[in-house]
Protein backbone atom coordinates (compact mmCIF):
# COMPACT_ATOMS: atom_id res chain seq x y z
CA UNK A 1 0.00 0.00 0.00
CA UNK A 2 1.47 3.39 -1.01
CA UNK A 3 1.66 6.40 1.34
CA UNK A 4 -1.19 8.15 -0.52
CA UNK A 5 -3.38 5.05 -0.20
CA UNK A 6 -2.64 4.87 3.54
CA UNK A 7 -3.62 8.53 4.06
CA UNK A 8 -6.81 8.21 1.97
CA UNK A 9 -7.77 5.07 3.93
CA UNK A 10 -7.11 6.94 7.20
CA UNK A 11 -9.34 9.85 6.09
CA UNK A 12 -12.27 7.60 5.18
CA UNK A 13 -11.80 5.52 8.35
CA UNK A 14 -11.88 8.75 10.40
CA UNK A 15 -15.24 9.68 8.83
CA UNK A 16 -16.59 6.19 9.49
CA UNK A 17 -15.30 6.20 13.09
CA UNK A 18 -16.87 9.58 13.93
CA UNK A 19 -20.25 8.53 12.51
CA UNK A 20 -19.99 5.21 14.38
CA UNK A 21 -19.18 6.92 17.69
CA UNK A 22 -22.13 9.27 17.13
CA UNK A 23 -24.50 6.33 16.49
CA UNK A 24 -23.21 4.54 19.63
CA UNK A 25 -23.83 7.69 21.72
CA UNK A 26 -27.37 7.95 20.33
CA UNK A 27 -27.96 4.22 21.03
CA UNK A 28 -26.82 4.69 24.66
CA UNK A 29 -29.17 7.64 24.96
CA UNK A 30 -32.10 5.58 23.62
CA UNK A 31 -31.31 2.89 26.23
CA UNK A 32 -31.38 5.54 28.97
CA UNK A 33 -34.74 6.83 27.66
CA UNK A 34 -36.13 3.28 27.70
CA UNK A 35 -35.05 2.87 31.34
CA UNK A 36 -36.73 6.16 32.23
CA UNK A 37 -39.95 5.11 30.46
CA UNK A 38 -39.91 1.83 32.43
CA UNK A 39 -39.39 3.77 35.65
CA UNK A 40 -42.30 6.10 34.83
CA UNK A 41 -44.55 3.16 33.97
CA UNK A 42 -43.82 1.57 37.33
CA UNK A 43 -44.48 4.89 39.06
CA UNK A 44 -47.75 5.40 37.12
CA UNK A 45 -48.81 1.82 38.01
CA UNK A 46 -48.16 2.49 41.69
CA UNK A 47 -50.20 5.70 41.51
CA UNK A 48 -53.21 3.96 39.95
CA UNK A 49 -52.97 0.87 42.14
CA UNK A 50 -53.23 -1.19 38.96
CA UNK A 51 -50.88 -3.91 37.72
CA UNK A 52 -48.38 -2.71 35.15
CA UNK A 53 -49.75 -3.07 31.63
CA UNK A 54 -47.82 -4.60 28.80
CA UNK A 55 -46.04 -1.87 26.82
CA UNK A 56 -47.39 -1.22 23.34
CA UNK A 57 -45.10 -1.21 20.33
CA UNK A 58 -44.60 2.32 19.02
CA UNK A 59 -43.30 3.40 15.63
CA UNK A 60 -40.40 5.82 15.95
CA UNK A 61 -39.69 8.48 13.34
CA UNK B 1 -51.95 27.96 24.11
CA UNK B 2 -49.40 27.99 26.93
CA UNK B 3 -45.71 27.44 26.27
CA UNK B 4 -45.75 23.95 27.85
CA UNK B 5 -48.86 22.92 25.95
CA UNK B 6 -47.33 24.15 22.70
CA UNK B 7 -44.20 22.10 23.40
CA UNK B 8 -46.31 18.99 23.95
CA UNK B 9 -48.40 19.62 20.84
CA UNK B 10 -45.32 20.08 18.64
CA UNK B 11 -43.73 16.81 19.70
CA UNK B 12 -46.26 14.90 17.65
CA UNK B 13 -45.44 16.81 14.44
CA UNK B 14 -44.72 14.24 11.73
CA UNK B 15 -42.40 14.36 8.74
CA UNK B 16 -43.21 13.33 5.19
CA UNK B 17 -40.23 10.97 4.99
CA UNK B 18 -40.10 8.26 7.72
CA UNK B 19 -36.81 7.89 9.60
CA UNK B 20 -36.40 4.27 8.46
CA UNK B 21 -36.58 5.35 4.79
CA UNK B 22 -34.01 8.07 5.44
CA UNK B 23 -31.65 5.62 7.17
CA UNK B 24 -31.91 3.15 4.27
CA UNK B 25 -31.35 5.96 1.74
CA UNK B 26 -28.28 7.16 3.69
CA UNK B 27 -26.75 3.67 3.77
CA UNK B 28 -27.45 3.11 0.06
CA UNK B 29 -26.15 6.50 -1.07
CA UNK B 30 -22.98 6.35 1.06
CA UNK B 31 -22.24 2.84 -0.32
CA UNK B 32 -22.83 4.04 -3.89
CA UNK B 33 -20.61 7.07 -3.29
CA UNK B 34 -17.77 4.87 -1.96
CA UNK B 35 -18.06 2.55 -4.98
CA UNK B 36 -17.90 5.53 -7.36
CA UNK B 37 -15.01 7.15 -5.48
CA UNK B 38 -12.81 4.04 -5.26
CA UNK B 39 -13.78 1.94 -8.29
CA UNK B 40 -15.16 4.26 -10.98
CA UNK B 41 -13.65 7.77 -10.71
CA UNK B 42 -10.23 8.02 -12.41
CA UNK B 43 -7.04 9.11 -10.67
CA UNK B 44 -6.42 12.86 -10.75
CA UNK B 45 -3.66 13.75 -13.24
CA UNK B 46 -2.03 16.17 -10.79
CA UNK B 47 -2.54 14.68 -7.31
CA UNK B 48 -3.02 11.02 -8.15
CA UNK B 49 -4.76 8.71 -5.67
CA UNK B 50 -4.68 11.21 -2.77
CA UNK B 51 -7.22 13.42 -4.58
CA UNK B 52 -9.90 10.86 -3.62
CA UNK B 53 -10.13 12.51 -0.20
CA UNK B 54 -11.70 15.45 -2.04
CA UNK B 55 -15.03 13.67 -2.63
CA UNK B 56 -15.87 13.41 1.06
CA UNK B 57 -13.83 16.38 2.33
CA UNK B 58 -15.62 18.96 0.14
CA UNK B 59 -19.02 17.25 0.57
CA UNK B 60 -18.60 17.24 4.36
CA UNK B 61 -17.57 20.92 4.33
CA UNK B 62 -20.65 21.95 2.34
CA UNK B 63 -22.81 19.76 4.62
CA UNK B 64 -21.35 21.55 7.66
CA UNK B 65 -22.19 24.93 6.08
CA UNK B 66 -25.72 23.63 5.37
CA UNK B 67 -26.13 22.52 9.01
CA UNK B 68 -24.98 25.90 10.34
CA UNK B 69 -27.29 27.61 7.83
CA UNK B 70 -30.22 25.44 8.97
CA UNK B 71 -29.35 26.22 12.59
CA UNK B 72 -29.46 29.95 11.82
CA UNK B 73 -32.74 29.63 9.91
CA UNK B 74 -34.36 27.75 12.81
CA UNK B 75 -32.96 30.37 15.21
CA UNK B 76 -34.65 33.07 13.12
CA UNK B 77 -37.89 31.06 13.20
CA UNK B 78 -37.58 30.84 16.96
CA UNK B 79 -37.10 34.60 17.36
CA UNK B 80 -39.93 35.30 14.93
CA UNK B 81 -42.57 32.81 16.05
CA UNK B 82 -41.35 32.05 19.62
CA UNK B 83 -41.60 28.33 18.88
CA UNK B 84 -39.68 26.27 21.52
CA UNK B 85 -39.29 23.46 19.02
CA UNK B 86 -37.44 25.77 16.60
CA UNK B 87 -34.87 26.43 19.33
CA UNK B 88 -34.34 22.68 19.76
CA UNK B 89 -34.08 22.22 15.98
CA UNK B 90 -31.53 25.05 15.78
CA UNK B 91 -29.48 23.46 18.57
CA UNK B 92 -29.51 20.01 16.91
CA UNK B 93 -28.58 21.47 13.49
CA UNK B 94 -25.62 23.34 14.99
CA UNK B 95 -24.56 20.18 16.84
CA UNK B 96 -24.55 18.33 13.50
CA UNK B 97 -22.60 21.20 11.95
CA UNK B 98 -19.92 20.97 14.63
CA UNK B 99 -19.62 17.18 14.15
CA UNK B 100 -19.23 17.63 10.39
CA UNK B 101 -16.86 20.53 11.09
CA UNK B 102 -14.56 18.17 13.05
CA UNK B 103 -14.60 15.83 10.04
CA UNK B 104 -13.72 18.70 7.67
CA UNK B 105 -10.70 19.59 9.83
CA UNK B 106 -9.57 15.94 10.17
CA UNK B 107 -9.94 15.00 6.47
CA UNK B 108 -8.51 18.37 5.39
CA UNK B 109 -5.44 17.93 7.59
CA UNK B 110 -4.81 14.44 6.21
CA UNK B 111 -5.12 15.76 2.63
CA UNK B 112 -2.83 18.71 3.48
CA UNK B 113 -0.20 16.32 4.84
CA UNK B 114 -0.12 14.33 1.58
CA UNK B 115 -0.31 17.34 -0.77
CA UNK B 116 1.66 20.04 1.06
CA UNK B 117 3.68 18.02 3.57
CA UNK B 118 2.07 19.86 6.53
CA UNK B 119 -0.91 18.96 8.72
CA UNK B 120 -1.90 22.63 8.98
CA UNK B 121 -0.85 25.94 7.41
CA UNK B 122 -1.70 29.13 9.29
CA UNK B 123 -0.95 31.16 6.14
CA UNK B 124 -3.99 29.68 4.36
CA UNK B 125 -7.06 31.91 4.74
CA UNK B 126 -9.49 29.13 3.86
CA UNK B 127 -8.19 26.87 6.65
CA UNK B 128 -8.02 29.59 9.29
CA UNK B 129 -11.47 30.99 8.45
CA UNK B 130 -13.04 27.55 8.61
CA UNK B 131 -11.36 27.03 12.01
CA UNK B 132 -12.79 30.40 13.18
CA UNK B 133 -16.26 29.34 11.99
CA UNK B 134 -15.90 25.97 13.73
CA UNK B 135 -14.69 27.50 17.02
CA UNK B 136 -17.47 30.11 16.89
CA UNK B 137 -20.11 27.38 16.73
CA UNK B 138 -18.24 25.23 19.28
CA UNK B 139 -18.54 28.21 21.66
CA UNK B 140 -22.33 28.19 21.02
CA UNK B 141 -22.57 25.21 23.40
CA UNK B 142 -20.63 27.03 26.11
CA UNK B 143 -23.07 29.93 25.87
CA UNK B 144 -26.12 27.68 25.75
CA UNK B 145 -25.19 25.58 28.76
CA UNK B 146 -24.03 28.54 30.84
CA UNK B 147 -27.63 29.87 30.96
CA UNK B 148 -30.48 28.16 32.81
CA UNK B 149 -33.09 26.46 30.58
CA UNK B 150 -35.91 28.78 29.55
CA UNK B 151 -36.78 31.63 27.18
CA UNK B 152 -33.61 33.58 28.03
CA UNK B 153 -31.35 30.68 27.03
CA UNK B 154 -33.36 30.11 23.85
CA UNK B 155 -33.11 33.79 22.86
CA UNK B 156 -29.37 34.07 23.59
CA UNK B 157 -28.71 30.89 21.60
CA UNK B 158 -30.83 32.05 18.67
CA UNK B 159 -29.12 35.45 18.42
CA UNK B 160 -25.67 33.80 18.62
CA UNK B 161 -26.58 31.25 15.92
CA UNK B 162 -27.75 34.09 13.65
CA UNK B 163 -24.50 36.03 14.09
CA UNK B 164 -22.47 32.97 13.12
CA UNK B 165 -24.17 32.56 9.76
CA UNK B 166 -22.32 35.68 8.54
CA UNK B 167 -19.07 33.70 8.74
CA UNK B 168 -20.29 31.06 6.25
CA UNK B 169 -20.02 33.19 3.05
CA UNK B 170 -16.78 34.71 4.39
CA UNK B 171 -15.30 31.21 4.84
CA UNK B 172 -16.61 30.05 1.45
CA UNK B 173 -15.35 33.13 -0.43
CA UNK B 174 -11.97 33.38 1.33
CA UNK B 175 -10.21 31.07 -1.10
CA UNK B 176 -11.68 32.93 -4.09
CA UNK B 177 -10.63 36.34 -2.77
CA UNK B 178 -7.13 35.34 -1.63
CA UNK B 179 -4.45 36.38 -4.13
CA UNK B 180 -1.97 33.67 -3.15
CA UNK B 181 -3.38 30.36 -2.06
CA UNK B 182 -2.33 26.74 -2.39
CA UNK B 183 -5.71 25.38 -1.28
CA UNK B 184 -7.41 24.18 -4.49
CA UNK B 185 -10.51 26.04 -5.75
CA UNK B 186 -13.19 23.52 -6.63
CA UNK B 187 -16.04 25.79 -7.71
CA UNK B 188 -15.33 28.88 -9.82
CA UNK B 189 -17.68 31.40 -11.46
CA UNK B 190 -17.70 29.14 -14.52
CA UNK B 191 -18.80 26.04 -12.58
CA UNK B 192 -16.93 23.08 -11.09
CA UNK B 193 -13.28 22.54 -12.03
CA UNK B 194 -13.85 18.97 -13.14
CA UNK B 195 -16.20 16.79 -15.21
CA UNK B 196 -17.02 13.21 -16.21
CA UNK B 197 -16.97 10.51 -13.53
CA UNK B 198 -15.21 12.84 -11.09
CA UNK B 199 -18.22 15.16 -11.21
CA UNK B 200 -20.69 12.24 -10.94
CA UNK B 201 -18.80 10.79 -7.93
CA UNK B 202 -18.70 14.21 -6.29
CA UNK B 203 -22.45 14.86 -6.80
CA UNK B 204 -23.39 11.42 -5.42
CA UNK B 205 -21.04 11.94 -2.43
CA UNK B 206 -22.54 15.37 -1.77
CA UNK B 207 -26.12 14.05 -1.86
CA UNK B 208 -25.11 11.07 0.33
CA UNK B 209 -23.53 13.29 2.97
CA UNK B 210 -26.49 15.70 2.99
CA UNK B 211 -28.96 12.81 3.40
CA UNK B 212 -26.76 11.26 6.12
CA UNK B 213 -26.60 14.57 7.98
CA UNK B 214 -30.37 15.00 7.72
CA UNK B 215 -30.92 11.43 9.00
CA UNK B 216 -28.64 12.03 12.00
CA UNK B 217 -30.41 15.36 12.59
CA UNK B 218 -33.81 13.63 12.66
CA UNK B 219 -32.53 10.86 14.98
CA UNK B 220 -31.02 13.33 17.44
CA UNK B 221 -34.07 15.58 17.30
CA UNK B 222 -36.41 12.62 17.98
CA UNK B 223 -34.28 11.71 21.01
CA UNK B 224 -34.29 15.28 22.34
CA UNK B 225 -38.08 15.57 21.92
CA UNK B 226 -38.71 12.28 23.76
CA UNK B 227 -36.31 13.46 26.46
CA UNK B 228 -38.28 16.70 26.83
CA UNK B 229 -41.56 14.79 27.08
CA UNK B 230 -40.13 12.44 29.71
CA UNK B 231 -38.81 15.35 31.76
CA UNK B 232 -42.26 16.91 31.78
CA UNK B 233 -43.96 13.60 32.60
CA UNK B 234 -41.55 13.11 35.50
CA UNK B 235 -42.53 16.54 36.83
CA UNK B 236 -46.24 15.65 36.52
CA UNK B 237 -45.92 12.27 38.24
CA UNK B 238 -43.51 13.46 40.98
Amino acid sequence: MSTAEKYVTAAYCAVFAVVLVYVVIIALKVQRLEREVDELEVRAGAHDGEPERERETAVVG
Amino acid sequence: MSRERAEFADVGRTYRIPLSTLAAASAGLVTLALVLVFFVAPNDADQGFSQRIFYFHVSIAITAYACFGLGAWKALMHLWKRDPRADLESYVAIHQGVIFGILVLVTGSIWAKISWGHWWLWSEDQLVLFLVLFLFYAAYFMLRFSVDPGPQRENFSAVYALFGVVLIPVSFMAIRLAKQAIHPVVFTRHGPNFGGWILVAYIVSQVALLVLAYTLYRVELAGKLVDARLRRLREVTA
